[in-house]
């Protein structure tokens, strides 16, 4: 495989900073439960294929930024995007070896457990939400996942052979 | 740069001890969640982290904006003229109100002044402009343009041309964020215009209604009540509108009504909110009050 050669990095801090702002940016008020978790998606993706330089200590910091940017608690997003990244980085070879449609399940289910989270740190710091709200991001979420990687695709490949 | 990039490549993803990093990183962010529940003691770090947050925000803001500015630089004569003479007859009608606001407020310092309290009546406004909503739909969270270096601080008032709209519940450098009325964990010492009746109205997560859970059912309130900031708390001046009662339903069995309202403000329309600054703070006015004649008369001149 081609993913042990030399990445620039570039390519990657746009790709996550891109999501940031898609994260942020505003969108009318009925669409705001079906907003795909962009952030979440783009870090799969990279320590899925890079896990030796994009890994848990990036999903934090990272976190921490969605944490402020969102006015949610600190530490709330960054703890389940590390553990997110961490069953990612651990599973990884597994996860390059799956069939699309298998690994389409898989994110779906990360992004279950990350959605969770998010609900049960809410719960336990008492900011009462329906459950159901929870379910878009992760739905939309695992049908954007084909595209996403078939986008990344193309910027890995250039990001590895253009030197 | 050649060894350190040859070392990276051959780094195993697993070292050093993953699952170590892991709990040392989960660890830091259980106690990060435990000192900033219920209290503000890591408002520097978030102030920190949101400094780097706003460039992001003034570029995913500048579509809009540019769209703005394109519908503002190409709209008509004939538009502009039509929107002229509305501004103008709403000038006009506005004046009108406003020169028997000057007499009631006269009329209101004259009689404050026989009872020995301070008057507080005029606030200083300022206009921002609304960033960002916050992408969670029962976290009603919005950020504006206006930080600590305008003078904004924990706590203030926001407001639109008909209600109040929220407060501020972080004051950044450059921008601040603010909480909508309507926020589940929002509630908002209010009374009724009528008649004076004190109670709290609490949001609910949608934009267009708020509740007033504690009114026992022999309470003195019916549909079409406007009610008001009291200026209980001190968070919030007295006297802003903020909400018409749409409905009131007293059910027998049960200790306290069912009443519900409807904001004033257009939560989730506006574009540009005002700050609002209290000339005279409203908690020194209620200590004020209960205080000696000499000791109002001091801060009184202090004030001025």
């Amino acid at each position: 495989m081609s993913n042990d050669r030399y990445t620039r990095p570039q390519p990657i801090i746009v790709s996550i900073i891109l999501a940031l702002m898609l994260a942020i940016a505003p969108i009318p008020t009925w669409a705001e439960p079906f907003r795909p978790d962009w952030v979440t998606l783009t870090l799969i993706y990279w320590t899925m294929n890079l896990p030796r330089n994009y890994g848990i200590g990036w999903a934090w910091i990272i976190g921490l930024i969605l944490d402020v940017a969102q006015g949610t608690l600190l530490g709330q997003h960054a703890l389940a995007l590390s553990l997110v990244i961490y069953l990612t980085v651990t599973f990884h070879l597994q996860m390059r070896q799956f069939p699309p449609l298998q690994l389409s399940v898989t994110v779906c289910a990360l992004l279950g457990l990350y959605q969770f989270i998010l609900f049960w740190i809410n719960g336990v710091a008492g900011v009462n939400t329906p459950a159901v709200t929870y379910w878009g991001p992760v739905l939309i979420g695992s049908l954007l996942w084909p595209l996403m990687t078939f986008l990344f695709g193309g910027v890995r490949y250039r990001a590895q052979n253009r030197r | 740069m050649a060894p350190a990039k040859a070392d990276r490549q051959h780094r195993s993803p697993y070292s050093p001890a993953l699952g170590l990093r892991f709990l040392l990183l989960a660890g830091l962010s259980i106690l990060l969640l435990v000192t900033d529940h219920g209290n503000n003691h890591l408002d520097a770090v978030r102030k920190t982290i949101g400094a780097t947050v706003y460039p992001l925000r003034v570029v995913v803001d500048a579509p809009v904006s540019l769209w703005r500015w394109i519908g503002d630089t190409t709209s008509s004569r004939n538009e502009l003229q039509l929107e002229n003479s509305r501004l103008n007859a709403e000038r006009l009608l506005t004046q009108a109100r406003l020169q028997r606001y000057a007499a009631l407020e006269a009329e209101n310092t004259r009689l404050r002044a026989m009872l020995e309290a301070t008057a507080s009546v005029r606030d200083r406004v300022r206009v921002a402009k609304i960033m960002s909503v916050s992408s969670n739909p029962f976290r009603h969270v919005l950020v504006v343009d206006k930080g600590t270096r305008d003078g904004v601080f924990d706590g203030q008032a926001l407001i639109d041309a008909d209600g109040v709209v929220g407060q501020i519940i972080e004051a950044g450098v450059l921008s601040s964020q603010g909480i909508l009325i309507s926020d589940p964990d929002h509630a908002l010492p209010v009374e009724v215009n009528r008649n004076g009746l004190r109670t709290i109205a609490v949001g609910t997560g949608e934009f267009d209604r708020l509740v007033l859970p504690f009114l026992p059912n022999n309470a003195d309130i019916r549909e079409g009540d406007l009610l008001v900031t009291s200026g209980l708390g001190g968070a919030f001046p007295a006297g802003y509108p903020v909400a018409i009662v749409d409905s009131v339903v007293r059910i027998p069995q049960e200790p306290f009504a069912a009443v519900s309202a409807q904001p004033s403000a257009a939560l989730n329309q506006v574009r540009e909110i005002m700050l609002i600054w209290s000339v005279v703070n409203e908690r020194s006015d209620e200590v004020a009050e209960q205080e000696s004649p000499e000791a109002v008369a001091t801060e009184k001149s202090a004030d001025e």
